[in-house]
């Protein structure tokens, strides 16, 4: 067959030399790679011990934000639920109580707001349609293998940004007792 | 033989036949590292420092799983098989001189099991008789692919013991005895280190060596476990530690194949300058002469298992280097190839001991 392009290569098919028949110089040269690579440097990283170091760009485990002030930013609008390709967010909204202003920063907010992460497809949506600027993906944050599927829905306990009651005084929030109890027994 | 030295004898076995066990324990961890090395892993690493308690739980595993029985099939012979690959395995170290004499007082210690004077033909022996365990194996599993494998290994054996007898008879001619230990001693002239026999059996060394891989089933010709053609070869409807002895004994005759090529032509317990070493330790350190010679018997023995080791280093390093041969090149490479270069080497070696090149 003609050829148009001028690339193919003829290929010659000569008889095999000595060398060539008597195969080990061949078995050695393959041993001899193999061995370059018994030396070389290992591919593997040791999972548990050491990590693969995340794209900053990478979507992991939500977070559910808090503003400056330590109130939760969430104000149950829903956006987020609609957006979410894998139906994973579900939310009940509440509205605020009087005496809870330093809690919630909005006048509704989430009651409970739960993530299904074995839906969840991290595509970062929900952190898209986000109004509020309440929903993250973390960049270092993986959701972790567990035994029992329901512990794959994270409720706000998971999900809200963690602030232990004493940085909360300290950004100057005043909590009631019974605030700071309860806050107590969500963390713990 | 007094009754002491029996009982010093009787240790040394012991001690020979923990060692073919451990050293066949850690072959399957060894396997494992210098596999993941070859292929830039670091192999199982969980297990205890370095991974290296990855053996015992491999054990646990497999004694711990269900023993199978395939319908159909003898259990008697199903069960026999194993059980002879096994003790051919083992006893093929028996006679395997892993160091010269230890001498305390009066007694004098060979560190051999048993010393005979036929002990090449007892090896070849044994070993030929551990195909058995693997047609015995296959053929009473009542499944074709394990009887296919069972036959491949039989052929195989046969084929390749040939050559190998073919190749060790040339250095018979120089050495002029069967007996290990004399043919370890001959290659240990004072002075002389490089009078190993694989300077004098270049050719028939590279014939050994080849032969031992195909006599040991490892790749790349380890066609009768073929997982492509014949699902898991003889050992197809093995299950739990019946599977664990036939491995077992794969990794034992390595360590046999090893230590007999090591023996028959790098010397064997010998190391390089060990006279002149024995000579120094008596003139500098003021050692007895016995006690100089005890040292350098031990020195020679750890030599001789480096040596092993490094052959056996070589075996898993080929394993996981090169492709397996397929069935017919195999037989040709048997027949047409080893056969005649074994009996030209024979030729090669008579002519040469005729003209006094070597003796």
């Amino acid at each position: 067959m003609q050829s148009l392009s001028n690339r193919a290569k003829i290929l010659e098919k000569k008889p095999m030399t000595l060398a060539e028949r008597a195969y080990l110089p061949a078995i050695f040269q393959g041993l001899s790679i193999t061995l370059r690579h018994f030396f070389m440097k290992k591919a593997t990283i040791r999972y548990p011990e050491q990590t693969r170091p995340f794209s900053p760009v990478f979507r992991g485990l939500h977070v559910l934000k808090r503003d400056e002030q330590g109130r939760e930013r969430c104000t149950a609008c829903g956006l987020c639920a609609v957006a979410c390709p894998a139906e994973a967010i579900t939310m009940v909204a509440g509205e605020r109580k009087k005496g809870e202003q330093n809690l919630y920063r909005e006048e509704k907010y989430a009651v409970s707001y739960e993530i299904n992460m074995l839906r969840c497809i991290f595509c970062g949506l929900c952190e898209e349609a986000c109004p509020k600027a309440a929903i993250y993906l973390q960049a270092d944050k993986m959701a972790p293998p567990r035994f029992e599927r329901d512990e794959f829905i994270y409720g706000k306990d998971r999900l809200v940004e963690p602030v232990s009651p004493d940085t909360r005084s300290k950004r100057g929030i005043q909590l009631t007792p019974e605030q700071a109890d309860k806050l107590r027994t969500q963390l713990a | 033989m007094t009754f002491e030295t029996l009982g010093w004898q009787g240790l040394v076995i012991l001690v020979i036949f923990g060692l073919s066990l451990l050293i066949a324990t850690y072959c399957t961890y060894a396997e494992r590292v210098i596999a993941a090395f070859l292929q830039d892993r670091v192999g199982p690493d969980r297990a205890g420092p370095y991974g290296l308690a990855q053996p015992l739980a491999d054990a646990v595993k497999m004694f711990t799983k269900e023993e199978f029985f395939p319908g159909g099939a003898s259990k008697a012979l199903f069960t026999f098989g194993p059980c002879l690959a096994m003790t051919t395995a083992l006893m093929s170290s028996a006679v395997i001189p892993f160091g010269n004499a230890v001498q305390f007082g009066s007694t004098v210690v060979h560190l051999q099991g048993i010393e005979i004077n036929v002990g090449m033909l007892y090896v070849f022996g044994i070993v030929s008789l551990g195909v058995y365990g693997i047609m015995i194996g296959g053929w009473a599993s009542n499944n074709k692919f394990s009887l296919l494998g069972a036959i491949r290994a039989a052929s195989q054996n046969i084929s390749y013991e040939l050559a190998m007898g073919l190749s060790l008879i040339a250095v018979l001619m120089i050495s002029g005895t069967l007996s290990l230990r004399d043919i370890t001693l001959q290659q240990s002239v004072a002075g002389e280190w490089h009078f190993w026999n694989i300077v004098k059996q270049p050719l028939g060394f590279v014939i050994f060596l080849v032969c031992s891989f195909a006599e040991t089933n490892r790749t790349p010709f380890d066609l009768p476990e073929c997982e492509t053609e014949l699902v898991g070869g003889y050992h197809t409807e093995y299950s739990s530690m019946k599977l664990g002895l036939y491995l077992f004994a794969e990794y034992i005759n390595i360590f046999v194949a090893s230590a007999v090529m090591s023996v028959l032509y790098i010397g064997g317990f010998n190391f390089p300058f060990q006279y002149e070493l024995r000579d120094w330790l008596v003139s500098a350190y003021g050692y007895e002469l016995v006690t100089a010679q005890n040292i350098i018997t031990i020195l020679g023995a750890v030599g001789l298992f480096l040596k092993i080791f490094g052959f056996i280093f070589f075996f898993m390093w080929v394993r996981w280097t090169l492709p397996r041969f397929r069935y017919d090149q195999l037989m040709r490479l048997g027949w047409t190839i080893l056969i005649p270069l074994a009996i030209f080497n024979i030729l090669l070696t008579g002519g040469l001991i005729t003209f006094g090149v070597i003796k």
